[in-house]
């Protein structure tokens, strides 16, 4: 816990403070990601894009996105 | 002629047996003319992580620039895992290209060995266990051992993708006697060689030794012309098809002469 009320997670390796609370959805919305563009993991398990919503970030959380690239 | 390009692989009736990547050319323009050069019927995709400062738009517009023109060229995508140096990594990865791509179709990487790119039998194995127990038509990117192979088939795997060299060497077909081996000892399991092809000879001498498909990426895409090239090998591999069909003439250690003279022409 950072601070009454917050939670220190990370995005793509990059620390964050975000609301106790906060959903994988959330997070991706307020990175201005499309829903559909990305993929998601927490920890290194995959989260379904459906699952966004339910899955409620805990502190220490590592969350990943994914996007499509070209590829060999 | 009772030959064709044509092929089943995973129930899906192919009529190119050319595989192709997508890496590493010059602009989406040239990918996309290449795709067309080549015939190709499927198309390898992948999947990177985002990096933190690359979750503003701009940091995506190129590979969004590409990705938008592979969908457009209506080929089938076959993602990938490259990166992965775990079971669980792929594993994981598997899913997410499943869910992005819209597809069930994954090109197994899992590599154990950082200079050569080899694959890890052990790690494959294990993912391809999982992954086949998830739903996925598993696509493995692995070595020519034969027992290994063996191994993923009977983890439930319908496909094999054997490397010919280390990916992006060029270096051909560093063994053509294990490649030879697996036709013999698996004539029913469809072979794509997949990494190291450097020129449409080697792709075509693939074809000669009764692979089903050939899978590859830098050979065109580094070319100076790689439209040109995506040419080339399309029909570097379609004469390698030809010929396998024909039935190559066994070699002699001797000459054998060609022209029916009646002995010497001078008693």
């Amino acid at each position: 816990m950072n601070h009454a009320g917050h939670i220190l997670i990370t995005v793509n390796g990059q620390e964050q403070t975000v609301l106790a609370g906060t959903h994988l959805a959330d997070v991706i919305a307020s990175a201005q990601l499309a829903a559909e563009a990305v993929a998601t993991a927490v920890n290194g398990e995959f989260v379904a894009r459906n699952d966004r919503v339910a899955r409620a970030l805990l502190a220490g959380d590592a969350v990943f996105t994914f996007q499509a690239i070209t590829g060999g | 002629m009772g030959s064709s390009m044509s092929f089943h692989i995973a129930d899906v009736e192919l009529s190119s047996r050319f595989f192709l990547g997508t890496s590493s050319y010059p602009s989406p323009h040239v990918l996309q003319q290449a795709i067309a050069a080549s015939g190709a019927q499927v198309v390898t995709v992948g999947l990177k992580r985002q990096l933190a400062a690359a979750t503003t738009p701009n940091g995506q517009a190129t590979q969004n620039d590409f990705y938008q023109l592979i969908r457009q060229s209506g080929a089938r995508l076959l993602p990938n895992t490259a990166g992965c140096r775990t079971a669980r990594e792929a594993v994981t990865l598997a899913h997410m290209a499943r869910e992005l791509f819209g597809t069930h179709w994954i090109k197994l990487e899992v590599v154990g060995d950082e200079h050569t790119l080899q694959p890890d039998p052990f790690e494959l194995l294990q993912a391809t266990t999982e992954l086949v127990r998830a739903g996925f038509e598993v696509f493995p990117y692995c070595t020519d051992d034969l027992v290994s192979c063996r191994r993923l088939l009977d983890a439930g795997c319908r496909i094999l993708m054997p490397w010919g060299a280390p990916i992006g060497s060029g270096q051909g077909l560093i063994n053509p006697y294990a490649l030879r081996t697996l036709r013999a000892r698996l004539p029913d399991v469809p072979l794509i060689v997949d990494a190291g092809i450097g020129c449409p000879s080697d792709a075509a001498l693939a074809m000669e030794l009764g692979f089903d498909a050939v899978l590859l990426n830098s050979a065109v895409a580094l070319a100076h012309q790689p439209v040109q090239m995506a040419a080339a090998f399309k029909l570097g591999i379609e004469a390698g098809r030809l010929a396998y069909e024909a039935g190559i003439m066994a070699t002699q250690d001797m000459a054998v002469a060609t022209t029916p003279v009646t002995g010497r022409p001078f008693l």
